[in-house]
C-alpha cells in the first residue's frame, strides 16, 4: 500500500461522488458515476482485493453504466427546476 | 448509394467493424475468466458479465435484431434456466450420493476421480452454471431496458 496513491484516489472518489449527487444532467451524472466506479476499482486493486476489483470493473464501470444510459434515453428532457 | 435515413443515429462503419473484430476476443476472455475462476481472480459471475457485455456491445453497435440473431429470446430463456439447473443439479446430486448440499467430494461415488479432483471439478461445474445464468440475465436486462419491455425495437 502506497499511502500517497491511496490518498489521491480517495480524494478523487469523494470528488466524483459529490459531482454525481450535485450534477443536474442525468447523462452526465451516470458518466461521472462510471468514473466513480472505476476509481473504486483502482482502490480495491491497490488494497489487494483483486476479485472485488474485477467485479467492480465489470459490473460497476461496465454494465451498470450502459443500463443507466439506456434507461435515461427513455426519459424526457423537460424539467421543472 | 443507400439512403441515410435507413440507419439510426450513431451507426458507423468504424464502430461496426471494430465491434465485429472485438466481440470474439471479449467472449474468449470471458470464457478464460470462467474456466480459471478457482486459480486466479474472476469466476462465474465476472465471466458471465463479460460474456453478456459482448452481446450488449453487439446490440449497441448494430441493433437489437442483430444481437437477437446470435442469441434468440428462446435460447436466452433456455440458458437462464440451464445455468440454475446446473447449479441446483450439482448440489442435489452431491446431496443424493451421501454428502451435504454442494459437497462435491460425495460425487466421487458417481464417477471415481478422487475426492480432491472432485473438489476442483465441482466448483468448476458450479461456476459454469453461474456464468450461463448471469450472461443471459445481463443480456435480457439490457433488452428490456432499451426497448421498454417489448424486446423488438431497441437503441
Amino acid at each position: 500500500m502506497i499511502w500517497q496513491l491511496d490518498l489521491m484516489i480517495l480524494t478523487l472518489v469523494v470528488v466524483c461522488a459529490l459531482v454525481t449527487i450535485n450534477i443536474k444532467d442525468l447523462l452526465g451524472a451516470s458518466v461521472v458515476f462510471g468514473i466513480y466506479s472505476f476509481l473504486m476499482c483502482l482502490l480495491w486493486a491497490e488494497m489487494g482485493a483483486v476479485d472485488v476489483a474485477f467485479t467492480e470493473a465489470t459490473v460497476g464501470a461496465g454494465v451498470s453504466t450502459i443500463f443507466f444510459i439506456s434507461a435515461i434515453l427513455r426519459t424526457t428532457r423537460r424539467s421543472k427546476d | 448509394m443507400r439512403d441515410i435515413y435507413e440507419h439510426s443515429a450513431g451507426e458507423d462503419l468504424i464502430i461496426k467493424t471494430s465491434v465485429r473484430l472485438l466481440v470474439p476476443f471479449i467472449q474468449l476472455f470471458g470464457l478464460y475468466v470462467i474456466v480459471h475462476g478457482h486459480y486466479s481472480p474472476g469466476g462465474g459471475f465476472q465471466g458471465g458479465v463479460i460474456l453478456g457485455a459482448a452481446f450488449i456491445l453487439l446490440a449497441l453497435a448494430y441493433d437489437m435484431k442483430t444481437s437477437q440473431e446470435y442469441m434468440t429470446i428462446r435460447v436466452n430463456a433456455l440458458f437462464t434456466n440451464l445455468g440454475a439447473a446446473i447449479f441446483i443439479g450439482v448440489g442435489a446430486v452431491s446431496a443424493i450420493f451421501g454428502g451435504l448440499f454442494l459437497d462435491y467430494a460425495a460425487l466421487n461415488k458417481l464417477i471415481p476421480l478422487g475426492p480432491i479432483e472432485w473438489h476442483s471439478f465441482g466448483i468448476f461445474l458450479v461456476e459454469v452454471g453461474v456464468g450461463f445464468t448471469v450472461m443471459s440475465i445481463m443480456v435480457l436486462l439490457y433488452w428490456n431496458l432499451s426497448s421498454s419491455g417489448t424486446l423488438d425495437e431497441g437503441l
